[in-house]
């Protein structure tokens, strides 16, 4: 019994343990991001590596999501005859929730874990190490750069994924079903509002840029310098970043969207 | 006799002019196990010195002692004079602009080209411009014959060359302390023997010091002035030069230098006795 | 990858993702209808707002030309005030009334305006007092029961006769 409790105990501590170590990685993390702005291209090279190599993925999903949501919500929208709300119920569906959050998902998946290994595989190599010995300070040249790639990425990926999922919902409602164009857009306008809907959504996607990019870092970062430990690393990256986008939507959607 | 060992054999006074002190150092990683139980060497200005041992006995976090990445437990490290705080930053950052390190496999960065891996240093702490940058890079990766190969990327060269540009990289900035973490670890005889080469000849060319931390008994004592000999329990069990430590009587010494498969340090990890484990005897 | 292409490719990128965002703001929301720019204020007192919300639309002959921009409780009258921001280029004489009504059957509610025939226009911090609250449903339902109640007084007699007569 006591066995139990001690063992709880200390579990408990490591718990909080391991989340200031978070907190403190976070702290560093920013403490390193002026000085990674001073060199402009490191930024603009993970920008590339982390955002425009994920366009493929995030531009498919988007337009399945956007065929996917048309169908469905026709389905259900025409028993009570109100088929030509579509356009506006698949934009605020994505602007306000998929667009962000399923980006973000699939952030993690591609770009998250790419993140993960590649950080645990150049500590492994002691290249971490070597800069440190060759006085450039790791945080500023490598993780930072990486931490603002994603914070800048994220949001553009979320806008596309929506932008193209409303397109592919145009196609299959007004060209595949025939829903009336005129009505498809015009409905759409009036419904949507730009602050409330879009801005929340890019905030939303902003938070989540966060959040996925320093799991990821973190996971890297703290990785055993092993096969398995990078193999481990990149799974949490995807298991906790998808944890805390999905808890997050819940706060900032019950935050933003509450009072109608 | 080669000029290499031509060198080698002018004997080195240890205790004249020192650049790095390691006095009564003893150190574990975060509380754990004690890694260095009360290490004492100096390292003379100028000279190559080789630190010996098995794997484990806590040469490489000599090393990193040196380069301040962590702080003793209870000693002092001193480089020209000054004891090394490895929590000040600013005078960490000053250090190691003066030194440069081999690491064991090289730790290249995987994402830049050779060229580009022998300029880091240069782009990051100097304000020359890229023709300079190109024309010190291109004389370093010729220091170690490597200028054809500038253009390649990492994962195009061996391991040898991976050694070298390392080297390259390592005293890009001509630094007055080198420090070979495991040079000739998984060389190839001829590698081998370019890097013993190198490692000498730069020495005595540049005037720089060189710590040289490795198991190969063969090629230190070809190239060292003075040697330690560490043991698995973080002690120095011998120093002296490569002559002294040849001939030395001490069972432990000659068991390492000889490369005896049993002695002092044991060949069987401690288990119970044999008839327990399989059962035989009365 | 050279450092140029590098640079082109996240320029793109980046242009990819504004355009996204015009795209979004224009054509899938209501950015280029009303824009809130200048507007003028006034206020109107209601008996009841029903279910007026903050940000709906002022329309007049459906035409939308403003946006409810507060609604509060009126502690000593105990009416509803709800400022009214108007398009600075549309305005109404000082005898126009205001109604709140909902667009289509189970849509939003909105604040109609019906011109008045003055020559006098609103100015900026006006008052109006001509108003409609908005329908509540039980008291329309009350009303039409308490309407049928008065019809079925009048014919008992005739209806039991008619119901004597079936049997």
């Amino acid at each position: 019994m006591s066995g139990l409790v001690s063992g709880l105990g200390r579990r408990t501590l490591e718990l909080l343990r391991i989340f200031g170590h978070h907190a403190t990685f976070f702290v560093d993390l920013l403490k390193a991001c002026p000085a990674a702005l001073r060199r402009p291209y490191l930024v603009v090279a993970q920008i590339h590596a982390i955002g425009n190599l994920s366009l493929v993925i995030i531009l498919a999903s988007g337009l399945a999501v956007g065929f996917v949501l048309a169908l469905q919500m026709y389905y259900a929208l025409v028993t009570y005859g109100a088929s030509e709300s579509l356009g506006l119920i698949v934009n605020l569906s994505l602007t306000r929730e998929l667009g962000p959050v399923v980006t973000a998902l699939l952030f993690a998946g591609r770009a998250g874990t790419s993140l993960t290994a590649e950080i645990g595989l150049m500590k492994a190599g002691e290249q971490l190490a070597a800069m440190d010995m060759m006085a450039v300070d790791p945080m500023s040249r490598v993780l930072a750069p990486r931490f603002l790639g994603g914070i800048v990425s994220m949001p553009i990926l979320a806008i596309l994924f929506s932008s193209v999922g409303i397109l592919g919902a145009y196609v299959v409602a007004v060209l595949l079903i025939g829903v009336d164009a005129g009505n498809f857009w015009s409905i759409m306008q009036s419904g949507v509002d730009v602050r409330r809907d879009i801005g929340n959504g890019v905030i939303k996607s902003i938070v989540f840029g966060f959040i996925c990019t320093f799991v990821a870092l973190y996971q890297g970062y703290e990785a055993e310098a092993t096969p398995e430990g990078v193999a481990h690393g990149t799974t949490r990256t995807v298991v906790i970043a998808s944890l805390g986008i999905l808890m997050m939507d819940f706060i900032l959607t019950a935050l933003m969207f509450s009072t109608p | 006799m080669s000029d290499v060992q031509a060198a080698a054999e002018t004997t080195a006074h240890p205790h004249a002019d020192l650049l790095v002190e390691i006095e009564h150092v003893i150190f574990g990683y975060d509380g754990g196990r004690t890694i260095l139980n009360d290490v004492s060497m100096s390292f003379g200005r100028g000279k190559v010195t080789a630190i010996l041992g098995g794997s484990g006995c806590g040469k490489t976090t000599l090393l990193r002692l040196m380069g301040g990445v962590y702080p003793v437990d209870r000693g002092t490290v001193r480089f020209d004079g000054k004891v090394v705080d490895a929590r000040n930053a600013e005078q960490l950052f000053a250090l190691r602009r003066r030194l440069g390190v081999l690491f064991q496999f090289g730790a290249l960065f995987t994402d830049l080209s050779v060229f580009d891996n022998v300029a880091f240093p240069l782009r990051e702490h100097t304000d020359l411009d890229e023709t300079m940058i190109r024309d010190i890079v291109l004389m370093k990766l010729n220091a170690v014959g490597l200028r054809g190969a500038a253009a390649l990327r990492i994962s195009e060269i061996s391991g040898g060359m991976a050694r070298r540009v390392a080297l390259a990289r390592a005293i890009a900035l001509d630094p007055e302390l080198i420090m070979y973490d495991e040079p000739f670890a998984g060389l190839d005889p001829i590698s081998m023997a370019i890097a013993a080469n190198l490692i000498r000849t730069l020495n005595d060319t540049t005037g720089a010091t060189a710590i040289l931390v490795s198991h190969d008994v063969e090629q230190c004592f070809s190239i060292c002035d003075y040697a330690y000999l560490m043991s698995s329990q973080g002690k120095v069990v011998a120093r002296g030069t490569a002559k002294e430590l040849a001939e030395s009587e001490d069972p432990e010494v000659r068991q390492f230098i000889r490369g005896e498969p049993d002695g002092p340090v044991r060949f069987h990890y401690p288990a119970r006795p044999l008839a327990e484990d399989f059962g035989v005897g009365a | 990858m050279g450092k140029k292409s590098v640079e082109t490719m996240v320029g793109i990128f980046v242009l990819l993702g504004l355009a996204g965002l015009v795209f979004l703001a224009l054509k899938a929301a209501n950015l280029g209808s009303f824009s809130g720019g200048d507007t003028y204020m006034v206020t109107a007192y209601f008996d009841n707002i029903g279910a007026l919300k903050v940000r709906a639309p002022v329309r007049s002959a459906g035409v939308t030309v403003g946006r409810v921009a507060s609604i509060k409780l009126d502690p000593k009258l105990y009416q509803g005030v709800v400022q009214l921001a108007i398009q600075h280029d549309v305005q109404f004489p000082t005898d126009s009334s205001l109604r709140i009504l909902t667009s289509g059957l189970l849509g939003d509610q909105y604040v109609g305006v019906e011109p008045g025939a003055g020559d006098k226009m609103w100015a900026a911090g006006d008052t109006i007092k001509q108003t409609q609250s908005a329908v509540v449903l039980e008291s329309l339902i009350s009303q039409f029961l308490f309407s049928k109640a008065a019809d079925a007084g009048g014919a008992p007699a005739t209806a039991a006769a008619a119901s004597g007569g079936k049997k």
